[in-house]
């Protein structure tokens, strides 16, 4: 499998070329369909290394390519004493990653197809600087799932940060835009951080940033089970990257607003993959979040918390994109529970499951936006199923799917996270239960108020606009609508709202039928399935029990818990293990510190009755049901009530309508505080730090004046005295100065005379 | 008639240097300077021959002689100078030569 590193690095040649050449010389077919072919080839690479993957017995689906070395050996002090720091570009395909890289490049595939209608209103330069992101993105997200070690992974999961960043601002111009971004991108560094720390801290705790190296370390180490040791600290660093990048409670404030991007960028990014990277990520260190049960307590609490926030925000927003980028928290809050109570099989599951409705919901929901002219209140729309069919379908089908109803692929996914749920821990289970109905609820409210009941949108030609509203006349069935992206056909002459070309309208349909059929790798065995997705992912989960004989970087304390004599020491931790034999197959079960908690499918979870099982089930549906009918009666059967439930509960409303005011809160803590100790520090500078150097300043001046004064006055005082001294002098003493020589002599003369006189009288 | 006296020839020394100093010093022509020079020089030559004699003893004379010598040479010398300043001023007249006044 030596192309593996080619799934990402096609669509970053294709961000390369449309970013370096696109932007000026493309035009939008051009540029579009490039973007769409590297991705095609990256979708297909994808499928082949799966299927390759596949191809091999279940205990040796792991490759990794080593592209380059990185960073060369250097010698680092860790945990247990002298290790060695060394990072290799080193790409790793297991069936955790493989079956990433077939959502990521396949769910981007269609995204890209869709975008190239979606975004034909663009300028081809705009165009194609779209598209140069939306491929740089796919490459990062394809290196953060193959990342065969930390420091790769974080390479990627900053990169698709930075395209989050410049898709959310796509439309700079747009203030809100712009801010989004950063918004978005400053909440992430924040998780960011904590993720850093946690990859300090595995290195120095297991001497290596190898995924499968610090597994196998961490197997051999002690549950922490009512301590809070190191694995929990790793974990819990890692917990809080994965609440910034999945928006959890507390680091989810940033989504919401990321509905400023575009409409398809909402779906890949927001919804489909870029937000599941901490889902993936936790899932992808299994094996250390399994060694911290107190961590895994906090993740799904966290997780259901997040989840039944988020629904009951969702439950009043008017606009179409923020109920599902609502929805998106809450989903993601419910992969985050199923890890929280160890079935990361399940939180893998749901995520590609939710990867597919959610995606779909997503671009249907551009589709209506786009055949109502960039309207997203739900509030002016209404009765579209008519002129939408093809999107009033494909969106059915996602709301069943994304409320679990049978036998869409959310109900397999959601109800194996609430089983496992229900055998971990009731409170917990009560709760995602109630965010079941709340999402039923929601979802279908969604769909009410977009394709059913009257219209309440703009009033086009051929049609008067109405209170009463009342079902439209003459549907209007444009399929390939000619006019369409034309710039002269604006608001002026809009012929009403109308279905979407077919690049949209097929990426509906695949997604569509995704979310039907994609459940079934799931089948739980209480209904005759076989679970397949579970058996496969399961490897991922794990740790091997080898071990660290030969290891210089392992730490001591770590080869002290090892399993002695099982299996070849290892030689280096940059490349794959051994492979295990049926010798450690064998002897895992009896490996100290192999605890049970949260190993896959293993022996140590309880189980229920199959009919109780069954049971469980057909409880989660019928809560589903009631949901949906809830809604029906509210928003379909009689609109009225939903204004009189708004009325009856409206503190409840006003409350869920401002989102908890936890953006406020964080305007008021988080953004004030820091605007504050930025005030105060630069009014700690204005004054005491420039009063010192000014002070100083001042000091030099006066000194330097006084030293001016005494230079002046004293010194060139004395010399301007002694000056002026002899030339007042000079101007008597010059007048001897005749020039006549008489005058000499005479004086010579009166001179001698005087000696001889004063010599006759004094002698 | 009386005898002439050494105080005599003392008394004739000191008109004879008396008019040398007035003239030296009054008068402005530079020939009559030099002139009144030589009437001092004399006056002092008068007086060294006449103690000579009076103290019968050689030596005055032989200093006169030498007073003669010098002023023979020291007229050359100063002839040659006022010359010399004739030819660049145009007059002897010593008011005139103040070169070095300040």
């Amino acid at each position: 499998m030596r192309y593996l590193p080619l799934i990402p690095l096609l669509p970053a040649v294709g961000a390369l070329v449309n970013g370096v050449a696109g932007i000026r010389y493309f035009g939008k077919r051009v540029s579009g369909w490039f973007a769409c072919a590297t991705m095609l080839g990256s979708f297909l690479l994808s499928v082949r290394a799966f299927l390759e993957l596949l191809g091999l017995p279940a205990e040796a689906r792991e490759v990794t390519v080593t592209l380059a070395r990185w960073i060369p050996p250097i010698p680092t002090p860790v945990a247990g004493g002298l290790g060695t720091f060394a990072v290799d570009w080193s790409f790793r395909l297991d069936p955790l990653s493989a079956l990433m890289i077939l959502v990521v490049s396949g769910i981007g595939l269609l995204i890209h197809v869709y975008s190239t209608a979606y975004m034909d209103e663009e300028t081809p330069g705009a165009y194609a600087r779209y598209f140069s992101y939306l491929n740089l993105f796919c490459f990062f997200m394809l290196t953060l799932v193959l990342a065969a070690n930390f420091l790769v992974m974080f390479v990627g999961w900053e990169g698709v940060g930075l395209c989050s960043y410049l898709l959310i601002g796509y439309w700079y111009e747009k203030k809100s835009a712009a801010d989004a971004g950063k918004k978005a991108f400053l909440v992430n560094r924040i998780g960011d951080f904590g993720f850093i720390l946690g990859m300090f801290l595995v290195f120095f705790t297991f001497g290596t940033l190898d995924f499968r190296a610090v597994a196998d370390a961490a197997g051999t180490w002690p549950v922490e089970a009512g301590a809070f040791g190191t694995l929990s600290l790793i974990c819990l660093l890692l917990f809080t990257g994965a609440t910034g990048k999945s928006a959890q409670i507390p680091l989810y404030v940033w989504l919401p607003d990321a509905m400023e991007g575009p409409t398809p960028v909402s779906a890949l990014i927001h919804a489909a993959t870029m937000v599941t990277a901490g889902v993936y990520m936790v899932c992808r260190n299994a094996v250390l979040f399994s060694h911290a049960p107190e961590v895994m307590l906090i993740v799904a609490v966290v997780g259901v918390l997040t989840a039944l926030m988020a629904a009951s925000i969702g439950l009043v927003q008017y606009d179409i994109k923020r109920v599902l980028a609502y929805s998106t928290v809450s989903q993601l809050g419910y992969m985050f529970l199923a890890t929280g109570v160890g079935a990361f099989a399940a939180g893998a599951f749901h995520l590609m499951t939710h990867a597919f409705f959610k995606a779909l919901l997503f671009l249907g929901s551009g589709s209506v936006i786009r055949a109502m002219h960039h309207e997203q209140d739900m509030r002016r729309m209404g009765a579209l199923k008519s002129f939408l069919p093809v999107t009033w379908a494909t969106m059915l089908v996602g709301t069943l799917a994304i409320a679990g109803i049978f036998p869409f692929s959310g109900f397999f996914s959601k109800d194996e996270i609430l089983y496992r749920t229900f055998l971990a821990n009731k409170a917990i289970w009560g709760l995602a239960v109630v965010t079941a109905i709340m999402t039923a609820f929601y979802m279908w409210r969604l769909m009410a108020m977009t394709f059913w009941g009257a219209y309440r949108g703009p009033a086009f030609a051929g049609r008067v606009h109405t209170a009463d509203g009342g079902h439209p006349v003459a549907p209007h069935d444009h399929v390939t609508h000619p006019g369409h992206g034309d710039p002269a056909h604006g608001h002026g002459d809009w012929h009403g709202p109308h279905e979407s070309p077919r690049a949209m309208t097929w990426p509906l349909i695949l997604l569509a039928a995704g979310a039907v059929v994609a459940g079934l790798v799931g089948v739980p065995a209480a209904l005759g399935g076989a679970n397949h997705i579970e058996h496969f992912l399961a490897p991922s989960f794990e740790a091997r029990p080898v071990a660290h004989g030969a290891g210089g970087a392992a730490p001591t304390n770590v080869a002290s818990h090892a399993v002695e004599g099982a299996g070849p020491a290892l030689p280096d931790h940059g490349t794959a293990p051994p492979l295990q034999t049926a010798a450690l197959e064998a002897a895992a079960p009896s490996a100290p510190g192999h605890g049970p908690a949260g190993q896959g499918h293993g022996a140590g979870v309880a189980h229920l009755s199959r009919g109780a099982e069954i049971a469980l089930m057909a409880f989660s549906v019928l809560v589903a049901l009631g949901g949906i009918a809830f809604a029906w009666r509210n928003y379909i059967s009689q609109p009225e009530r939903a204004g009189q439930m708004k009325q009856r509960f409206a503190g409840a409303h006003r409350v869920l309508s401002n989102k908890y005011y936890v953006d406020e809160l964080y305007d008021a803590t988080a953004v004030r505080g820091t605007m504050g100790a930025a005030r105060g520090s630069w009014r700690f500078d204005r004054t005491v730090i420039d009063g010192l150097v000014d002070g100083s300043a001042w000091a030099t001046r006066l000194s330097s004046w006084l030293s001016g004064l005494l230079d002046t006055h004293l010194v060139d005082g004395a010399v301007n005295a002694t000056g002026a001294t002899f030339r007042e002098a000079s101007h008597g003493l010059r007048r001897l100065q005749t020039g006549l020589v008489q005058n000499y002599a005479l004086l010579m003369m009166i001179g001698v005379f005087a000696l001889i006189s004063l010599y006759l009288i004094v002698r | 008639m009386t005898p002439i006296t050494p105080t005599h020839y003392m008394a004739l020394a000191a008109a004879l240097f008396t008019i040398g100093v007035i003239g030296v010093l009054w008068r402005r022509n530079l020939i009559v300077i030099f002139m009144s020079l030589e009437l001092m020089l004399n006056a002092v030559n008068i007086n060294l021959v006449a103690f000579s004699r009076q103290h019968d003893h050689v030596t005055g004379q032989v200093f006169a002689l030498f007073v003669i010598a010098v002023a023979a040479a020291e007229a050359a010398i100063g002839l040659g100078i006022i010359l010399a300043f004739y030819r660049n001023k145009e007059t002897v007249n010593v008011d005139e030569i103040r070169l070095m006044r300040w």
